[in-house]
């Protein structure tokens, strides 16, 4: 039973898990669970619990059906990155199905399933050893049952896809045969299974994966937020604050309520500070289509009242910021001793950054479709975070988590965006008051205007330049609205920001100093693919060039140079960073090799100096990935850039999908070509002044990179990330291009903001 | 009363006339896969075609679309070469716009045989893809042009 079987309409109404697994178990399946406890995983056969029936199990990852049918839960959520693939892929390959035979059932938001927040690119590390286990003892189990059943040494049997074989014997028996007695014996433990080894994988790292909903995405068959219904649903949509904050003060909607279509109008009570994921206020029109919302809003005539963000100019925050970072900040990483070095004179080099705000701008606008109904909740939407969608319904409603279920549908992008569900708040809130199902749809205005926005962002540099060239002395510091503003309205500094780029520079150098200065919020504050590693990663890349032709050095060779030797770098993380450091250090060996990977892919070394035509590097680690990219742009003699060629190395350890993440990181290119050349959200006293594509610019085909190549290094490393950290090297390898290619150092993003000629 | 086809069947309709096509084939007709991007033509997720050519469906009203036919991806059957190049060079990432993106390159390749690179740019510089897979988009167009040929 999965959401391709069935029509868009019906799915909602006939979709259940609990009936999956009560016909499953009648069927007489193999159905696997796995129990995931903060500290230990646990393998249980359902079949043999005698609670098995229970209303919902949702702990189950994997079940075979008699006709050999493999279904594997996904657990993570569908955004573009291929998470609902690759998971479901590992579980495969372990148990050794063939891949035709799977289907793929989207888990409900669970605590049960762990964490499930698809973000921070951590889908395929966090679950990795899980997935491989939970495929391993469904295999064992199967071949436990054939062994029975031949009589022979299970030591003696082994798997092809879908079938156990005895190979002295010749005989096989298939895993649908096999799926009922096998579901009768005990699960292996967790210590005992034996997996396959890394050269018997047939799916995992191998080039013929391709997305599980690939043909459904082409035929338009595929089911995102936006297609989800309800029987008996109205549509919303919603007038929210122009400024954060805002009250109404009166509306009028006599003008509204004549549009065909149109039902009624509803208030929500404006948010108060912290905004966490609750709804901003506003007023909602319900009606019968979504553009019977659509035009009654433009028809609403609302008096709003004051906010105190209302002074929120972004030019004059821009200053704030600036004036801050030049300012001593809180210490966030130091080693040796910068100040001695500066104090002793010498030549320093200084420079200053600024990146603008950010919306995140997925395809698909927020959307969410939710029935509200004796205190219970269900809930379909497309998030990232279905169990954040439980916590906040659970809190705007004041009901249990448990009573929140929330079905995950295809994402029409997320980015961090959908992490955030607001809009699934919306939806809730308006069922309780209206007694109906109600989608809730955000026009692309409500979109870019309304958003988690990306912080705009102020950094500092500043560098002693030793013999050869060579900083002795580096300090960097960096101040932003932090994303802790939007849970605590009192977080000023963005510690949890820091690694994203400023506690673990990989750079030899003898004296390094980091800080972060502070900041206050006027705008909500998200996290946006990558998030602090593009304004981290701008400043440190653009300055390290900045050095190199201070140097007057080759800008790949300076860069291996800052890097230094092969080492892992020596960092005081804590927490989570410091359990991450243990199994992912910093090791500048795997900088080098992006580098010296892409500087070979590009022909770095033989490429000609040419007017207007120029080459840039950059190198990030991100999300536990080593990433180098060389860009190449052409600048006319108006100003305009073009960008022939971009060029990538990664080194994400382990890999899945190799031809996914060469998408990913293609599609990184032409996000960082975004960020870099147009795109900025402003704000004038308080309202945002972009609200479409008009004036919120992204890329299109025919200004993106021309030719995109994306080359992954072959590593047996544990498994790292791929769906964020192509974007942080783009945009100061751009902008590295340029300067190549003009000599003007452009010191902000987006570039659209500089007169290059 | 507007009268048209959508997918070669008869439809009418006699509500809002100001309605865009869009919102009467998602909400009304219940054809899901011609996505909402943007509501004024600057993204091209809601392409379809009438009479032959790619429109976007966001800022066509119901009244301008009486006697027309209408086809949508759900129309676009068996397999198209285009839809098969598409899966060919796993264009799609998250996958919302790319039957907009489809439906556009396949009222190109109508046109134009052999479209360069600066045609297919020209032809689809109207449909975003966020994820960024314009490269592929190309690739994909190129190949079923081969195919069609």
């Amino acid at each position: 039973m999965t959401e391709r079987n069935l029509s868009p309409r019906t799915m909602i109404e006939n979709v259940s898990r609990r009936r999956f697994l009560q016909v499953g178990l009648a069927g007489g399946v193999f159905v696997l669970a796995a129990k995931v406890a903060p500290d230990a995983m646990h393998l249980v056969a359902l079949a043999d619990e005698p609670s098995a029936p229970a209303p919902l199990q949702p702990s189950l990852w994997m079940s075979i059906a008699q006709d050999g049918t493999v279904t594997i839960v996904a657990h993570r959520s569908e955004m573009g990155c291929g998470s609902r693939t690759a998971l479901p892929l590992i579980v495969a390959d372990e148990l050794d199905a063939d891949w035709s035979k799977v289907t793929i059932d989207q888990a409900i938001g669970d605590p049960r399933y762990g964490e499930q927040d698809t973000d921070g690119s951590h889908s395929v590390r966090s679950s990795f050893e899980l997935m491989r286990q939970i495929g391993g003892a469904g295999r064992a189990m199967l071949i436990a049952a054939a062994a029975e059943q031949w009589n022979v040494p299970a030591a003696q049997c082994s798997t092809e896809p879908h079938f156990v074989v005895h190979k002295k014997t010749g005989r096989k028996l298939g895993y649908g045969a096999l799926a009922a007695s096998a579901a009768k014996l005990p699960v292996p433990k967790v210590e005992d299974l034996k997996l396959k080894d890394r050269s018997e994988w047939r799916y995992i790292g191998k080039e013929s994966n391709s997305l599980f909903d690939l043909s459904d995405i082409v035929t338009g068959k595929a089911i995102f937020g936006m297609d989800a219904t309800m029987p008996g649903m109205v549509y919303a949509s919603i007038e929210h604050p122009p400024v954060l904050g805002q009250k109404i003060v009166s509306f009028d909607d006599k003008e509204t309520l004549k549009v065909p279509g149109v039902q009624k109008t509803l208030t929500l009570e404006t948010v108060t500070p912290p905004h966490l994921f609750k709804p901003l206020g506003g007023v909602a029109v319900i009606g019968d289509s979504t553009w019977a919302t659509f035009k009654g809003r433009k028809a609403l005539n609302i008096q709003w009242g004051p906010s105190d963000n209302s002074s929120y100019n972004s030019a004059e925050f821009r200053k704030t910021l600036e004036a801050t970072s030049l300012k001593p900040g809180k210490l966030v990483r130091n080693v040796g001793d910068v100040d001695a070095v500066f104090a002793k004179g010498g030549k320093v080099m200084e420079a200053e950054y600024y990146t603008p705000h950010l919306a995140h701008a997925s395809m698909e606008t927020p959307v969410a479709v939710v029935e509200y109904k004796d205190g219970k909740v269900l809930a379909w939407a497309p998030t990232q975070n279905p169990q954040a969608v439980q916590e906040t319904l659970s809190n705007v409603l004041g009901i249990k988590k448990e009573d929140v279920i929330c079905h995950v549908t295809l994402l029409g992008g997320g980015f961090g965006r959908k992490s955030k569900p607001d809009q699934v708040a919306e939806a809730a809130v308006l069922s309780k008051q209206l007694g109906k199902p109600v989608k809730v749809v955000w026009s692309r205005e409500d979109d870019i205007k309304f958003d988690y926005f990306h912080s705009t962002a102020a950094m500092y540099m500043k560098a002693a330049i030793g013999p050869k060239g060579l900083p002795t002395a580096w300090l960097m510091r960096t101040v932003y609205p932090p994303i802790a503003s939007t849970f605590d309205p009192a977080s000023k500094y963005a510690d949890d920001e820091m690694g994203l780029g400023w506690n673990n520079l990989p750079f030899d150098i003898p004296n390094q100093r980091s800080e972060n200065g502070p900041a206050d919020y006027h705008v909500r504050i998200g996290w946006l693919r990558s998030v602090a590693n593009i304004y981290h990663s701008f400043a440190i890349n653009s300055f390290a060039d900045e050095l190199a032709h201070n140097a007057q050095k080759d800008p790949v060779e300076y860069l291996l140079e800052l890097v230094g030797p092969p080492r892992i770098v020596k960092l005081d993380l804590k927490g989570d960073e410091a359990e991450d450091d243990k199994t992912y250090p910093v090791d500048t060996a795997r900088v080098r090799r992006v580098v010296e990977m892409v500087a070979e892919q590009s022909k770095w070394a033989k490429q000609k100096k040419m007017a207007g035509h120029g080459f840039g590097i950059a190198a990030h680690r991100s999300f536990l990935t080593y990433v180098a990219t060389v860009v190449e742009v052409e600048v006319d003699h108006k100003g305009q850039v073009t960008i022939p060629n971009v060029w990538t190395a990664v080194d994400a350890g382990t890999i899945v999908s190799p031809d996914n993440i060469r998408n990913q990181f293609e599609g990184a290119a032409v996000f960082g070509t975004s960020l870099a050349l147009f795109s900025e959200i402003t704000a004038t006293n308080g309202m945002i002044n972009q609200s479409n594509f008009n004036d919120y610019k992204l890329t299109r085909i025919n200004n993106a990179p021309r030719h995109i190549d994306v080359q992954i290094v072959k590593s047996d490393k544990p498994p790292a990330g791929v769906g964020e950290p192509g974007v942080p090297p783009f945009a100061p390898a751009l902008y590295n291009a340029v300067f190549a290619a003009t000599g003007k150092r452009v010191r902000e993003l987006p570039l659209s903001r500089t007169k290059l000629v | 009363m507007v009268r048209f086809k959508v997918n070669g069947k008869e439809q009418s309709f006699d509500g809002d006339p100001e309605m865009p096509l869009l919102w009467y084939l998602r909400d009304v007709a219940g054809l899901t896969g011609t996505k909402f991007g943007c509501g004024v033509a600057l993204c091209g997720a809601c392409t379809v075609h009438q009479d032959g050519k790619a429109i976007r469906s966001c800022i066509t009203q119901m009244q301008d679309v009486n006697g027309a036919e209408i086809v949508t991806i759900e129309g676009i059957t068996p397999t198209h070469p285009v839809q098969k190049a598409w899966m060919e060079i796993r264009v799609p990432q998250c996958g919302y716009c790319q039957t907009g993106q489809i439906m556009q390159a396949i009222a190109l390749l109508k046109d134009n045989k052999q479209p360069s690179d600066k045609d297919i740019d020209t032809a689809m510089a109207g449909n975003i893809c966020r994820c960024g897979t314009y490269t592929r988009i190309r690739a994909a167009i190129h190949q079923a042009a081969k195919e069609l040929a």
